[in-house]
């Protein structure tokens, strides 16, 4: 089964851990300008959306790309660079909804998440997990369950009522 | 790589800027952060200088490890003479701007003089700017930083930043990053305000390369798994420091009306559980924050869920807001310490002084030292919790007699008040005490009484000594990485071995703000968690630098001392109540009124106290008076200070 990394934004703390590890990882440096994953931060609300490539089936970054740089890993399931065709164009990282195609200043080139070879260090240092890896089709499992959290809640709110009735 | 991030001098009243690389072996003498300030403040100001002159230093650095990866590396420090002591000032925050700092090229910032009108400085990528900061002078703290970063055009600029209460000078005002995390202690944002300096700001995009990228990584795994796995840090994710009031509340070993008493009653609102409940029904079930790269995340986050406030964002309250809004002026409600925490968050103040400070002057006034003619007709007595929140107004704005007065800090405002309003100040140094009890703990009154910047627990304070672990816990931890073969008391009312375990804390302490980590992160709640014997490989694994247990405690030592040396040029004397390693009488002469068996009744006893001291001397290398010992400065190599390699 393919596995993919699940955001769970709500449980994120704001550490930027992920950020720290992934550019560690991959460049040996700590610089979260390298980084493949990115908290994006309101901090006058306390809000930390951590944000990194979907992997997606239909990719924008695959269809654009004028050398055919990109392509899909179909063992792990992620989106690639092939920097020997790679003309570093940006037009992926144009055209990405999720802004998770990065370009970096230092070595000019483009980069993005390649799951850390199917063991996401993001994942692994992440003790909330609010970034989890995750066979693909248990992805809305922890949605599913909040909703019926909440129906529960309602529920039990509702038979309350009745009662004081 | 770590070591190469520079030192950068900047001189405000002439625009000059000087960047240096930092010599190695200044390195393996003082590491970084709090000790290399340590070093740099003794080295850049003269005997006596006036605290809030141009000829002050105020120094901004962040760890050796910042930014590495190693866990939890975000702790920037701040250090310069301090305005409301006269001796060293020094105060400690988490967040995420030293890491910034250090991603911009830089461990260290000297700056010196004053600026003419107020300005900020920007560090970008080994760039240094003063920029003009008219627009920012008034705003409170998060507004400053919001505005620095629409005018750079840049969300993730990072700040340093004082608010109103820095402006305004008073003695106490504190240095802030983000929402909450606080510079708090010796009022360092006093100093800044005194400079014209409104903020630092940083950004930085610059590698930190790891000496040992894969050896680092997983040795940080193996860090992080150790210290979520201690049960008290899993406590302070999930309630965060305010549990630490709750359960020593319930004991009887927080301070409640100004050390009257020592046990806040009927304090169900203010619960750690209550302020959890709040936080949930505001914010969500999950509602914990963290600083950069830690798994703790001890913060909560919060909307104050009623009052003229109502609906403001913040986070915390910590176990200072608790004590400064809750037990200490005895009002009970969580909306006045939300409120009150919020408020000392957004004008820069430390709550902790603030809080100690009010509460001072409501045991004034309820003795009538001080009259309602004093406080302008504020009915200033315990449990009025409008009061309270308008003492703070009063003081950050330097509003009114009183507010002015006590904006001054406890020692200049007792002199201003007169009569015995000075035996009423629970103060060391000139530092109001945090809102604990230390009368059943020897242990800890020796950790207050001794703490170089002060009054303070994040110093030395040996926090496990209430856990009644057996001895040969006690002596695993204590006697390493240097041995110590004399006796270790499991019982926390003991005066046995208490003053090697503060020495020894003091050591721990002084090496994590050296390396730039979190206490949470070593042996101060929790006994299991790392310290000397796990440093050196986090050091050689992320710096490529050599260093043993044991030259890791020597570099301790050495800042320790140097941080002596400052505070008796500034004047120590052991015995002076006012700057001295002494107690307030009330420490000697009040019982505890209220708490546990092991704690109601107590005092601690003078002559065994005067015994405690003699033996931290000795451990430190003092002399009888509390000055360094030749010897002590030829072991630790200074000798010759000041040297002025830096």
């Amino acid at each position: 089964m393919e596995k993919v990394l699940m955001i769970n934004y709500q449980k994120c703390t704001g550490c930027r851990l992920c950020e720290l590890v992934c550019s560690v990882m991959h460049d040996g440096v700590s610089n979260p300008a390298r980084s493949r994953i990115k908290v994006m931060k309101w901090e006058s609300e306390g809000l930390y959306i951590p944000i990194s490539c979907q992997q997606c089936e239909d990719a924008p970054c695959v269809n654009v790309c004028p050398v055919k740089a990109i392509s899909r890993d179909e063992d792990i399931g992620f989106v690639k660079v092939d920097y020997e065709v790679c003309i570093g164009c940006r037009s992926c990282v144009a055209v990405c909804p999720f802004g998770a195609m990065n370009y970096n200043i230092i070595d000019k080139k483009v980069f993005k998440c390649d799951l850390c070879g199917g063991d996401p260090q993001c994942v692994r240092f992440c003790e909330e997990k609010a970034v989890d890896y995750v066979d693909a089709d248990r992805v809305s499992n922890f949605k599913k369950k909040d909703a019926a959290e909440r129906l529960s809640a309602a529920q039990k709110e509702a038979s309350a009522l009745q009662a004081a009735m | 790589m770590a070591l190469n991030r520079k030192i950068a001098y900047i001189d405000l009243s002439t625009g000059e800027i000087e960047t240096r690389p930092i010599p190695l072996d200044v390195r393996k003498k003082f590491l970084g952060g709090r000790g290399l300030d340590a070093y740099l403040l003794y080295n850049h100001t003269k005997k006596g200088c006036d605290p809030l002159g141009p000829d002050n230093v105020l120094l901004i650095s962040g760890g050796i490890l910042t930014a590495t990866c190693a866990s939890a590396t975000a702790r920037t420090h701040v250090m310069a003479k301090s305005p409301l002591t006269g001796l060293l000032g020094s105060a400690n925050m988490g967040g995420f701007f030293a890491p910034e700092l250090a991603w911009a090229g830089f461990h260290h910032l000297v700056i010196k003089g004053k600026a003419e009108k107020p300005v900020y400085i920007w560090i970008h990528n080994g760039e240094i700017e003063i920029r003009d900061a008219a627009n920012l002078w008034g705003k409170t703290t998060t507004e400053t930083q919001w505005t620095i970063r629409e005018e750079l055009g840049d969300e993730d600029v990072k700040c340093a930043v004082i608010g109103p209460a820095g402006e305004n000078l008073v003695r106490f005002a504190n240095v802030m990053t983000g929402i909450k995390n606080a510079a708090g202690r010796t009022g360092m944002g006093c100093v800044m305000g005194s400079k014209n300096l409104k903020a630092v700001a940083a950004r930085g995009t610059m590698d930190i390369e790891i000496a040992h990228p894969v050896d680092a990584l997983e040795y940080n795994k193996r860090f992080i798994d150790q210290i979520t796995s201690a049960k008290v840090n899993k406590t302070q994710g999930t309630l965060g420091t305010p549990f630490i009031w709750g359960a020593t509340n319930s004991w009887g070993g927080v301070r409640c009306r100004n050390f009257q008493y020592n046990q806040c009653e009927y304090a169900d609102d203010i619960e750690p559980e209550r302020l959890d409940e709040i936080a949930t029904e505001t914010i969500g079930p999950y509602h914990m924050t963290g600083c950069f790269g830690c798994q703790v995340h001890c913060r909560a986050q919060y909307k104050i869920p009623s009052g003229p406030y109502a609906g403001r964002y913040d986070e915390g309250p910590e176990y200072t807001s608790l004590g400064a809004f809750g037990g200490e002026p005895d009002c009970k409600n969580a909306v006045t310490v939300l409120t009150g925490n919020h408020l000392v968050d957004q004008y820069g103040i430390d709550n902790l002084e603030i809080g100690s400070i009010i509460s001072w002057a409501m045991e004034l006034y309820e003795l009538g030292i001080l009259t309602s003619k004093d406080t302008d007709g504020l009915d200033l007595r315990f449990g009025n919790d409008e009061a309270l929140l308008e003492m703070v107004d009063r003081i950050c704005y330097r509003k009114g007699w009183l507010g002015d007065t006590l904006a001054d800090g406890g020692i200049l405002a007792s002199e201003k008040i007169g009569k015995n309003s000075f035996e009423y100040l629970i103060q060391v140094k000139g530092m109001n005490n945090l809102h604990s009890d230390e009368r059943a703990t020897p242990a800890l009154a020796l950790n207050i009484a001794t703490a170089s910047r002060g009054s303070d627990h994040l110093r030395s304070r040996p926090a496990i000594d209430l856990y009644h672990l057996p001895e040969e816990v006690l002596r695993k931890i204590y006697s390493n990485p240097v041995r110590y073969d004399g006796p270790l008391s499991s019982e926390h009312t003991s005066y046995e071995g208490k003053p090697w375990q503060v020495f020894w804390q003091e050591n721990c302490f002084m090496a994590v703000d050296c390396l730039g980590i979190c206490k949470y992160h070593t042996v101060f709640l929790g006994a299991t968690l790392p310290n000397f014997e796990d440093w050196p490989k986090v050091l050689y694994y992320n710096t490529g630098l050599e260093m043993t247990p044991e030259e890791i405690w020597e570099v301790a030592e050495r800042c320790n001392t140097m941080e002596r040396l400052f505070n008796l040029r500034e004047g120590l004397k052991r015995d002076d109540l006012k700057k001295g390693d002494m107690l307030n009488h009330r420490y000697f002469d009040e019982p505890c009124r209220r708490g546990a068996p092991d704690v109601i009744g107590k005092t601690i006893d003078r002559e065994e106290f005067k015994k405690m001291i003699d033996e931290f001397y000795e451990h430190k290398g003092l002399d009888e008076n509390g000055v360094v010992k030749p010897e002590t400065l030829k072991r630790l190599g200074l000798k010759k200070e000041p040297s002025h390699l830096l």
